[in-house]
């Protein structure tokens, strides 16, 4: 084991912490962005580390195709590849070979997949993807699980889930640098409560450094997507660190920290980004839209990013989707956003004043008290009350500031 | 605007000068000849603002945009209301010069011109500005420096069209004169094609205006650089020495050794921006040159290459930095083979990383050029430059054809 887990604070379920890595110091909850090529959208790792980014994910897959992680490997490590001080995060390559290609196969050997190089039939063990991350040497490597839609239903989920139990012994077997890196077991079993429950209990006793939920974020309802959230943490041991892998929007976030989960990755912030959307506390701001072309406001005037300190929506306006500044400038203002997330949730827990922040979050992003059922749900059984921000209030001003801050709140 | 000439001796027409803009606002005097950093709506292409305190200061905060970069997406009005293009791109404290043409993506286009427009190709296509339109648009932006509104030609067309060209851009000049009633820092436009006699008089005519500077145009555009030289000192014979010289269209090395040697201030970094979307990082060395034309060393100079293309696949190991010793960012640190990676990928960081290198060793080229002019070693300097490229041209050669040398 090569990570130090302190809890600083707690409100229920929800816990703020410390999370010693190799390479860095993480405060929890923490997002961490997708750099799926050791680079995320233009930014250089100084803005990274200005922003406040403790780990980057990269994407196994990706980096064992180009450089390869023999070169990885060869010239240092990723850190020392991408001239990145602080924390990595390397997924197992599963998922992306099952997602991106359509000729994948699962057997118990492992993912046989089609290369993208030559058309030749590959296969990726848990032995093999192990061996990939130890080449790439980030701080947090994740176990091959068997990957399945979260929409699938059947005998197919029972399989994967014991199949993830039965490779999570093969990575064990397989990882050369337990004191450098932490091997992370991940939680399958879709939706079916029971099944979570024989993989939680399958991988709790392996005593791995961290545990991530995994199948989730793939479609499935909110409801079912919180239940199972909240069985997972609840059943994991307090002393660990929890990652719900591919969480999220801000306000999945949120309601998963409030269940007491630590550690989150998503492309959506950069992603939207590119798309000329930016994240406020009202939801998502679209740069795109005619309204902006004469606003001279900042994007979000409560922020203190550099993007917000500059600019004019209105400037920013005529560069998204044209200039590949556009772009650039969003993601640095979206991950400044993440990170100023990250850094509130750990705050106000540690400082005990965590439901005041979630009802505060909440009424910004639902100023009309509409706050989606599933976040009630998941916040009585994280024993938040959210009451005074699910009154129903209507005044002609909230109409007047929809009209002209034309939002579209992603929940 | 300020500008003082201190000509060096026994250098010819090459000067050296101090630029100073901006009043208060820009307390930082801008050694000339100097390097105009070229921008896409203000800003450099891939080089966001906090990134640009790592460039030579006050070298890179001269900035040069077209306002016709603006024609779609925000009003002049907006613009206005923000406080003009300082305020919009969020650089108080640089100089920005504004010229309609960029060589990139608003490129004049003389067919179309006509006598009450210029046309340019932009990025929401092909539109005819008017003078007054155009110095509408400067007056909301409130540039530091704005050049008037040029009829710029291609070096092949025929004497009459290049004789309507200067007329016209004389006359929209005066037009641009008396439409700048809030007494902005206008550089009158010189064309004249390929016609000495037409740029010796269209440089009399626009002398004789009140002007701050002079902006030399219908550079770029077919001429060839053996009849170029005499074009130049044409021009620059007849104007006064005591007003900046700006210049656009000479991008390679040699077409501003060329430039300077006939007397122009101001260039443009157009080549900066073709290098890097091709993956060039620039590699001579400037200290190396003026080392060896200190000690008069004339015959052997200099490296074998100038530039290297970091997508090659010999630098897919490489773990030094692109010039050893290379003060910039990207130098400093991230290896080849981190680059050459990110541009395998299709990642723009890519191009972040070379437009820092790129900038920051161009602009180490017109600092040794002002060195060079200063120690009265300027033709050597270019002899030995000129030379030692040649040469490296001439090794390379079929190796990399993808790119002017
Ligand atoms: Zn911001
Ligand atoms: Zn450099």
């Amino acid at each position: 084991m090569a990570l130090r887990f302190e809890v600083l604070g707690r409100f229920n379920h929800a816990r703020a912490a410390q999370l010693t890595l190799p390479h860095f110091v993480c405060q929890t909850p923490l997002f961490m962005p997708v750099g799926t090529q050791g680079t995320i959208k233009g930014l250089t790792t100084s803005q990274l580390e200005e922003i406040g980014c403790q780990i980057i994910l990269g994407n196994t897959y990706h980096l064992a195709l180009r450089p390869t992680s023999e070169l990885i490997d060869e010239l240092g490590g990723l850190h020392k590849f991408m001239n990145w001080p602080r924390a990595l995060l390397t997924d197992s390559g599963g998922f992306q070979m099952v997602s991106l290609l359509h000729l994948a196969d699962i057997t118990e050997k492992g993912v046989t997949f089609q290369s993208p190089v030559d058309g030749k039939p590959m296969l990726l063990t848990p032995e093999q993807s192990i061996q990939i991350q130890n080449r790439i040497g980030a701080d947090i490597i994740m176990a091959l699980d068997d990957v399945v839609k979260t929409t699938i239903t059947g005998p197919r989920i029972e399989e994967a889930m014991y199949r993830t139990l039965r490779w999570i012994d093969r990575c064990i077997a397989a990882h050369k640098r337990p004191h450098e890196q932490n091997l992370f077991g991940i939680v399958q079993g879709g939706l079916d409560p029971v099944l979570r429950d024989i993989c939680l209990k399958g991988l709790v006793e392996r005593n791995l450094p961290g545990y991530a939920i995994g199948g989730l974020a793939g479609g499935e309802d909110k409801d079912s997507f919180w239940r199972v959230v909240a069985q997972c943490t609840a059943a994991l041991p307090e002393d660990k660190p929890r990652y719900v892998m591919g969480v999220g929007y801000p306000l999945d976030i949120v309601v998963c920290s409030a269940l007491g989960a630590d550690m989150y990755d998503c492309v959506y912030p950069t992603r939207t980004a590119r798309f000329g959307a930016a994240l406020v506390p009202e939801g998502v701001l679209k740069l795109k839209h005619q309204a902006m072309s004469s606003d001279v406001r900042p994007i979000d005037p409560t922020c203190e990013c550099m993007v917000c300190k500059n600019y004019t929506r209105a400037y920013i306006h005529c560069l998204v989707t044209k200039d590949a500044m556009g772009s650039q400038l969003l993601s640095f203002h979206n991950l400044h956003y993440m990170m100023k997330l990250s850094r509130h949730l750990h705050s106000s827990i540690v400082e005990g004043r965590f439901p005041e922040f979630v009802c505060d979050f909440l009424q910004k992003m639902f100023p009309k008290g509409d706050v989606p059922e599933w976040v009630c749900n998941a916040m009585e059984v994280a024993g938040i009350d959210i009451s005074s921000c699910c009154a129903p209030f209507f005044s002609s001003q909230d109409k007047m500031k929809e009209e002209v801050f034309p939002i579209n709140v992603t929940a | 605007m300020k500008f003082a000439v201190k000509k060096a001796l026994s250098n010819g027409r090459a000067r050296t000068g101090v630029l100073q803009v901006g009043g208060s606002s820009c307390p930082h005097p801008i050694e000339t000849p100097a390097l105009l950093l070229t921008t896409r709506k203000g800003l450099p292409l891939f080089i966001s603002p906090d990134l640009l305190p790592s460039l030579p200061f006050p070298d890179s905060h001269l900035l040069q945009f077209s306002p016709l970069h603006f024609l779609d997406g925000i009003s002049i009005k907006t613009i206005s209301n923000i406080g003009g293009v300082h305020q919009m791109v969020g650089l108080r404290e640089h100089i920005f010069a504004a010229v309609p043409r960029d060589s990139i993506v608003s490129l004049p286009e003389y067919d179309s011109t006509n006598r009450i427009g210029a046309s340019f190709e932009t990025p929401c296509g092909r539109r005819l500005i008017k003078p007054a339109e155009y110095m509408e648009m400067i007056s909301s932006m409130k540039p530091d420096i704005s050049v008037s509104l040029a009829d710029e030609v291609p070096s092949w067309v025929s004497s009459k069209r290049n004789k309507a060209s200067v007329d016209r851009t004389l006359r929209w000049l005066d037009d641009c004169i008396s439409l700048n009633v809030t007494g902005r820092t206008l550089f009158g436009s010189i064309v004249g094609g390929s016609s000495e006699d037409q740029r010796r008089h269209c440089s009399e005519e626009v002398s004789r205006r009140n002007v701050s500077g002079f902006w030399i145009g219908g550079f770029g555009l077919g001429e060839s650089m053996d009849e170029r030289s005499a074009l130049l000192t044409a021009i620059t014979d007849v104007l006064p020495e005591d007003k900046p010289r700006q210049i656009s269209g000479l991008e390679l090395p040699e077409e501003v050794l060329q430039g300077v040697a006939a007397g122009i201030d101001l260039f443009d970094s157009t080549y900066i921006y073709h290098l890097t979307l091709g993956g060039f990082a620039l590699i001579f060395s400037h200290e190396e040159n003026k080392r060896k034309v200190s000690s008069y060393e004339l015959s052997d100079i200099g490296n074998d290459d100038t530039k290297i293309n970091l997508r090659a696949t010999i630098y897919r190991k490489d773990a030094s930095p692109i010039v050893d010793g290379c003060k910039c960012y990207t130098c400093q640190n991230h290896t080849k083979a981190y680059i050459n990676h990110l541009f395998n990928v299709h990642e723009m960081l890519a191009q972040t990383l070379l437009e820092i290198h790129n900038t920051h060793h161009y602009l180490g080229f017109f600092r040794s050029i002002r060195e060079a002019i200063k120690d009265g070693k300027f033709e050597q300097f270019r002899k030995s430059f000129v030379g030692s490229r040649r040469a490296a041209a001439a090794a390379s050669l079929g190796a990399m054809s993808c790119i002017r040398i």
